[in-house]
């Protein structure tokens, strides 16, 4: 009954996963939301828009079986079904890997818009790894994007950076530009959130971040060891070993979709007597 | 670290070793320059060679790959169509 609702209301959302900043977890959220998404049943692809610099192949695991890449498909050197790779894990998500190449220009409005046009007929979703920065990569990923991801650090230049992200989404982009087009429905994602630090006062709070943004608040993914033993070995983090991290990306990806989940703030462990006695080591 | 030609400890069990060895695979091939930019002339080129003898379909070609660090394999399928009379 499922499938028979699905294929009734085919949706097909391009979703913009993005900060301006660089560092604070577009990729592994990409990854986390694009897996989460699929392990639902939804059929999902991961293109990463970093051109020059590939690493969602990593990320996902797949960086041995990249032949064709995005730019190759948008130059029309290779189809767009030779360059997805399908996961060998959950077989309804797909990435989209970016090129090795140095010229930035290869990423046109026009490719761009002809492979989303593709991949819509036959995704559900479709997950935009935007680069660092608000350049030509970063604007490409957003500019066709229905909704849109901010990841953001309770630190403040990344606050910053979202801010000035929000405001291109707002105004930079096809919907923003369309006239009588909803805008692009943005919401914040925090992660790297340390309970420790921010009930110390060394870190702003969810409330400061959301009252400087004045977004909705999608989730809030905390600071844990999972998420870096995840990329080591190249397994999205909500496909690898349980953790809080993982579920609190299932969490936000269940609210992406509409369901009333409440948002918890714990981090991965409270810490114990050793690490408070010496500090918290890396 | 190894001394003598062997490693002093075991070689680490954890997720770390795992990055390492991922890296050390991907970099080696996108060092020697052999990342598959060649591919798409790969496939021009082995698709008029054919094309010369057999009648195909441009479109009906699949190319994968798997990089190993012991060796990789590219795996290129050609659909031929019968030969209908």
């Amino acid at each position: 009954m499922k499938q028979q609702l699905k294929k009734d209301t085919h949706v097909s959302k391009v979703i913009v996963i993005t900060s301006g900043k660089g560092g604070v977890g577009k990729t592994t959220s990409s990854a986390a939301i694009g897996a989460a998404l699929a392990k639902r049943g939804h059929k999902t692809v991961v293109i990463d828009f970093d051109v020059g610099l590939r690493n969602l192949d990593m990320i996902m695991g797949c960086e041995r079986r990249v032949v064709y890449d995005f730019i190759n498909v948008i130059q029309g050197d290779a189809k767009l079904k030779q360059a997805l790779i399908r996961d060998k894990r959950v077989d309804t998500l797909h990435v989209l890997p970016t090129s090795q190449t140095r010229d930035k220009d290869a990423l046109t409005q026009e490719g761009v818009e002809a492979v989303l046009n593709e991949l819509r007929e036959e995704f559900d979703y479709i997950i935009c790894d935007s680069p660092a920065g608000i350049e030509r990569g970063a604007h490409m990923a957003m500019y066709f994007a229905d909704e849109a991801i901010v990841v953001t650090n309770p630190e403040v230049s990344s606050v910053r950076d979202s801010d000035r992200v929000l405001g291109l989404l707002s105004s930079k982009t096809h919907r923003a530009t369309q006239d009588g087009a909803e805008p692009i429905k943005a919401q914040v994602l925090i992660t790297r959130y340390d309970k420790a630090r921010i009930d110390k006062g060394e870190m702003m709070n969810v409330d400061d971040v959301l009252e400087i943004l004045a977004v909705p608040l999608l989730g809030i993914v905390p600071e844990s060891p999972a998420v870096l033993k995840a990329s080591n070995v190249g397994v999205p983090v909500v496909l690898d070993d349980p953790s809080a991290a993982g579920q609190a990306y299932e969490d936000a990806v269940g609210r992406l979709l509409g369901e009333e989940i409440e948002i918890k703030v714990d981090g991965e462990r409270r810490p114990g007597l050793l690490r408070r006695l010496f500090g918290r080591t890396a | 670290m190894s001394r003598f030609g062997f490693p002093l400890w075991p070689r680490r069990a954890g997720s770390a070793q795992t990055a390492k060895d991922r890296l050390q695979i991907l970099l080696a091939h996108e060092r020697s320059g052999s990342a598959p930019d060649y591919l798409p002339q790969l496939q021009r080129e082995i698709l008029e060679v054919i094309a010369r003898h057999v009648k195909v379909d441009r479109e009906a070609i699949d190319i994968r790959m798997e990089r190993g660090d012991e060796l990789s394999s590219l795996e290129i399928n050609i659909e031929l169509p019968t030969a209908k009379r």
